[in-house]
């Protein structure tokens, strides 16, 4: 990852601006002079850096610093108030829709349908990424579901919908996996079964953005890492 | 595992459709108030206006579709909130499914529940106005669908926008009903020529109204939502 310079140039309260990178269709992240307003408050200030295509960044950071602003940006579910996104070289913002069946966020939130068997979930999710809903009993047994395939997610501990939520990013098969608290709420076998998930997408030249507190996991897993302070990239 | 190949935009309000349906179904719970609250306000319009059976004939084309109306309110509001838990419209939005198809699921299966709701108190009106279908069930299931998709269409588009404010439950009924009341009247009036006949001949205009209000408000809705979801 390339983090830029910093500039000398500071304006509306923004914080300095930062020397941009050239783009680079082999870069999968291209974040320009960033920056993400909610209300009053800076989430995200003028950030810029660069990730190659297959590499793995690890996103720190304490709570509150933008960590989760960051992905869901890269996610294309929001839009930068100021700045230009690129992924894959094409525009975050103008081209989300041809983007957006090659990226996977695994956020705070499941995006699973309470009443909604996990099986259902996976099959809807199958159905709208036309694959063949067959291919969902095999991701559930990956994620440890199998015995519960056919129960409603709302009977399912915290646990047990990250491990459905790895069901659906799994079934994506994404260019770009965008993973926010990954091993939250899981337990130790969980934890190692979700490092496992994450090196066998590396290994299959995902790009991998990982956000996490628990950093000593985080740094086996990663080859990048960028550390985020109120909105603003700075030294862990 | 294969690379799949996205459905068409009808197969995929296909799928959300299906999606929508099941959730009704699961939790029967909420059509079960709806039904309830439509119920009451059908007695309470007939306790209203006492117990002068002319009176009540009269006006049981313009209480079947109040009542309608004000139990739609509730269908709107929880068909987004569904979406809301878990953050499900965001799953979708990246999964992604185009949201023309998603404004036409979520429209199409508000569309049903109504239809469902009017054909379910139907009966109870009959019995309390005293009045009968003289131009036969062909005519009054016309209406219902013609009224039901006049609701569903532009209130969807309106749950959507009011599902993302703090005030969302005064919101939704403050830009939807001034919206509705040339459909509220089309229908209403269908209605009473269904129960009362029609001598002047009104009923195809009054539908041919109701069939532009909604030709007018879906294809906005269709067009509108992706602004909606995504700004």
């Amino acid at each position: 990852m390339n983090l830029a310079q910093e500039g000398e140039t500071r304006q509306e309260g923004l914080p300095v601006a930062r020397a941009l990178p050239l783009s680079n269709v082999s870069n999968a992240l291209e974040c320009i002079d960033v920056s993400k307003r909610y209300g009053q408050r800076w989430a995200l200030a003028r950030l810029s850096f660069v990730l190659p295509a297959g590499a793995s960044l690890l996103l720190t950071g304490h709570n509150g610093s933008g960590k989760t602003t960051l992905l869901r940006l890269l996610a294309t579910l929001l839009r930068p108030t100021t700045g230009q996104l690129v992924l894959f070289g094409q525009n975050g913002v103008a081209q989300r829709a041809t983007l957006r069946p090659r990226i996977a966020l695994l956020g705070h939130t499941s995006f699973l349908y309470e009443d909604l068997t996990a099986r259902e979930n996976c099959v809807l999710l199958a159905r709208l990424l036309g694959r063949p809903a067959s291919e969902v009993d095999g991701l559930l047994d990956r994620a440890g579901l199998a015995q519960r395939a056919d129960q409603t997610v709302r009977t399912f501990s915290a646990g047990m919908k990250k491990r459905l939520a790895i069901a659906g990013l799994l079934l994506k098969q994404p260019s770009l996996a965008l993973l926010d608290e990954p091993f939250a709420a899981l337990d130790p076998a969980g934890i190692a079964e979700m490092e496992q998930h994450i090196r066998s997408l590396s290994r299959a030249g995902t790009t991998v953005v990982l956000a996490t507190h628990q950093v000593e996991h985080g740094q086996t897993l990663c080859t990048e890492r960028l550390h985020l302070s109120a909105g603003r990239a700075t030294q862990a | 595992m294969s690379a799949g190949r996205p459905p068409s935009l009808l197969g995929a309000t296909w799928v959300l459709v299906r999606k929508d349906l099941l959730l009704e179904w699961r939790t029967r719970a909420r059509a079960n108030a709806l039904v309830f609250f439509a119920l009451a306000t059908l007695l309470l319009f007939s306790f209203a206006l006492g117990p002068d059976t002319t009176i009540l004939r009269r006006a049981a084309g313009g209480t079947l579709w109040l009542a309608i109306l004000l139990a739609s309110v509730l269908a709107l509001g929880e068909s987004f909130r569904v979406e809301q838990e878990n953050a499900a419209l965001d799953g979708l939005r990246l999964a992604p499914a185009d949201a023309r198809a998603l404004f036409l699921a979520k429209s199409l299966a508000n569309a049903l529940l109504l239809m469902l709701l009017g054909a379910v108190i139907l009966p109870v009106l009959a019995a309390l106005a005293g009045v009968t279908l003289v131009q036969g069930p062909g005519p009054m299931a016309v209406v219902l669908v013609l009224g039901a998709l006049a609701i569903a269409g532009p209130g969807t588009l309106y749950a959507a926008i009011s599902s993302q404010a703090r005030a969302r439950d005064v919101l939704l009924p403050l830009l939807l009903f001034p919206l509705l009341i040339p459909a509220l009247v089309a229908a209403a009036k269908a209605t009473s020529l269904v129960f009362e006949g029609d001598p002047m001949l009104q009923f195809q205009s009054w539908l041919g109204l109701l069939a532009g209000f909604d030709l007018v408000y879906w294809s906005l809705g269709f067009v509108l939502f992706p602004r909606v979801l995504e700004d």
